[in-house]
């Protein structure tokens, strides 16, 4: 019988990791761009909660690590979404093509 | 022992410094609110006179050590000489711009946000695991990136702010995937611990990739190219005084979280490290240098040398050595002399004429002599020119790596010469054009001591490099006691 193992985990995460850096690479919305880095950082908490189970499975550093990534996306996330309101204030759109006013 | 075994007790004075600066973050923002509006241009002076205060605190700190919860954070003259450099750059960009920010409005987020930032560094330098390296780095990218965006009706300063916030959460993502892996593969969080274990190990491919995404995530920081394609951008749409501090603080935070992992953490490797960091070091510095000749906007042209000086500073750490680490501090502290003095005449000079273009600078040594003096010591110490503190440091950081990578010391060598033509190029604009608006700039009071204690301090260094020298000698000595 299948049994779910670190490696399982580590395949998700890297998974994860790939389609949300594949997304922030290549979507134009600003707001898909911010969902994309979340996902890059859930791969992470995923990796540190299974590590934390498997290797370490006497203290819990890795699933204290990820409550505090989590805690610090959400200011990221927070502070991602006031500037996208403000520039969508100033230019009604928040396709990246669009801001070029600065050379990337 | 494990990090969160509560019962080591926990000495709070070893903290003292980040409480303070976390009371006058705390402060400013409250008074900034009790104020009445005309009266909020105080803050500047309280914020200045809080930093100067809490710098002579941690002068009398020097020579302490130690260690808080089991290695998580650690004291020594390494991150003391670290702290006091962010907070004197963060006072020299507050005492420089107070006009500037007036202009702009918002001078409780300002100050509060500048002073966040600075806090977010001093964690930086203490870190001593991973997650106290993370939430230093988010602490001081969050505080900078609302920065960028202070001058929120202007479409420029918010689209730096969002490709910044958009690229700084993709690269910290990257790093911290590769400090997760790192985190699996020795099973410990602590800088030390995790030296020790790795020590033991062989080197698995999966240590290569936790490498390769750890130098990514923080090469962005310190824009290292190819990862630096951001700072041009953001450079030139945030406020002058923000660019100014995200150049030197930002940047010398992360030289200093760097050296701290790579080289209490990771010096069993260092085979594997040594020779990608390198290289990166050479590409930063000759494309640094190329692409800033052709500028024409000087906050874009002080970007693209900023870059190319932290190519510079890279080259200290390819050795991973105690000589290496002193010639990073040296050329770190007077790096960020330089920089705030030619930001601060940028910022001045936009305050007055509204341009932050090269042309527009023509004749400015009629218009503002002090003004383009500086600028002239600030642009020629960063390339390197004898009696300037430039070329100390440079001597301190390629003198490290002479045997082995000889390449690396021609590289340097040939893109200083290079840079010696745009850096004179802004010199030949100064002092050799005739001004279209010959009206004298009146350099306020405040802005006068700024630029002059910048150039004082350049000019000394070169000349008298002895005591600086030593304190950053015994810095770098404490970084290898833990």
């Amino acid at each position: 019988m299948l049994t779910i193992s670190l490696t399982h985990y580590v395949v998700l995460s890297a998974l994860l990791f790939s389609i949300g850096l594949f997304g922030v690479l290549t979507k134009r919305n600003a707001v898909a761009v911010l969902i994309c880095i979340e996902l890059m950082l859930n791969a992470v908490n995923i990796n540190l909660v299974a590590f934390s189970k498997y290797i370490t499975p006497l203290d819990f550093t890795g699933q204290i690590f990820s409550i505090f990534v989590i805690t610090v996306a959400a200011a990221e996330v927070g502070v991602g979404l006031a500037i996208i309101i403000a520039i969508y204030r100033n230019r009604l759109t928040v396709d990246l093509d669009n801001f070029d006013w600065l050379k990337w | 022992m494990t990090p969160f075994d509560f019962s080591i007790p926990i000495n709070p004075s070893a903290l003292t410094l980040e409480m303070l600066v976390a009371a006058l973050g705390l402060g400013i923002l409250i008074l900034g609110i009790i104020s009445p509006k005309g009266a909020r241009s105080g803050l500047g002076w309280v914020s200045f006179l809080g930093l100067m205060g809490i710098i002579g605190v941690a002068i009398t700190m020097w020579g302490q050590s130690g260690e808080l919860l089991a290695g998580m954070y650690l004291l020594d003259n390494y991150a003391l000489f670290w702290k006091i450099t962010f907070m004197v750059a963060a006072a020299l960009v507050i005492l420089g711009n107070m006009r500037y920010v007036d202009k702009v409005g918002n001078q409780a987020e300002y100050y509060s946000l500048t002073i966040f930032a600075t806090l977010g560094m001093m964690v930086m330098a203490s870190a001593g695991d991973l997650m106290t390296l993370y939430l230093g780095l988010e602490l001081m990218t969050i505080a900078f990136v609302i920065l960028v965006c202070l001058r929120k009706t202007d479409n420029k300063s918010v689209e730096a702010g969002m490709k910044y916030i958009l690229l700084a959460g993709m690269s910290s993502a990257v790093l911290l995937y590769g400090l997760s892996l790192l985190y699996g593969l020795t099973g410990s969080v602590i800088m030390l611990d995790i030296s020790r274990i790795i020590a033991m190990q062989p080197v698995s491919p999966a240590l290569v990739l936790a490498l390769v995404m750890i130098i990514a995530g923080l090469g962005f920081k310190i824009s290292a190219v190819p990862f630096h394609m951001w700072s041009p951008d953001v450079y030139e749409g945030a406020p002058t005084p923000v660019t100014s501090f995200l150049s030197m603080g930002s940047k010398a935070a992360s030289f200093a979280i760097i050296l701290r992992l790579f080289i209490t953490a990771l010096p069993g490797v260092w085979e594997n490290w040594a020779m990608v960091i390198a290289i990166l070091a050479g590409i930063t510095i000759i494309i640094g240098n190329l692409v800033a000749m052709p500028q024409t906007n000087i906050k874009r042209l002080l970007a693209y040398s900023s870059i190319a000086q932290a190519g510079y500073i890279m080259v200290g750490m390819v050795t991973a050595s105690e000589a290496g680490i002193k010639g990073v501090m040296f050329y770190a502290f007077l790096y960020v002399f330089a920089t705030a003095g030619a930001f601060t005449v940028a910022a001045y000079f936009y305050n007055v004429t509204g341009s932050d273009e090269l042309k527009d600078y023509a004749g400015l040594s009629q218009r503002s002599p002090l003004m383009a003096a500086v600028m002239l010591v600030a642009l020629l110490s960063m390339a390197g020119i004898p009696p300037l503190a430039g070329f100390v440091g440079k001597f301190y950081l390629f003198k490290t790596i002479v045997d082995g990578y000889l390449w690396l010391v021609f590289i340097g060598l040939i893109m200083s010469m290079v840079s010696v033509y745009y850096y004179l190029r802004v010199a030949l604009v100064m002092y050799r054009d005739e001004p279209k608006d010959p009206s004298p700039i009146n350099v306020s009071g405040p802005v006068t001591v700024t630029l002059i204690l910048t150039m004082l301090v350049t000019l000394i260094i070169g000349i008298y490099p002895g005591p600086l020298s030593e304190v950053v000698n015994s810095a770098a000595h404490s970084f290898f006691l833990h």
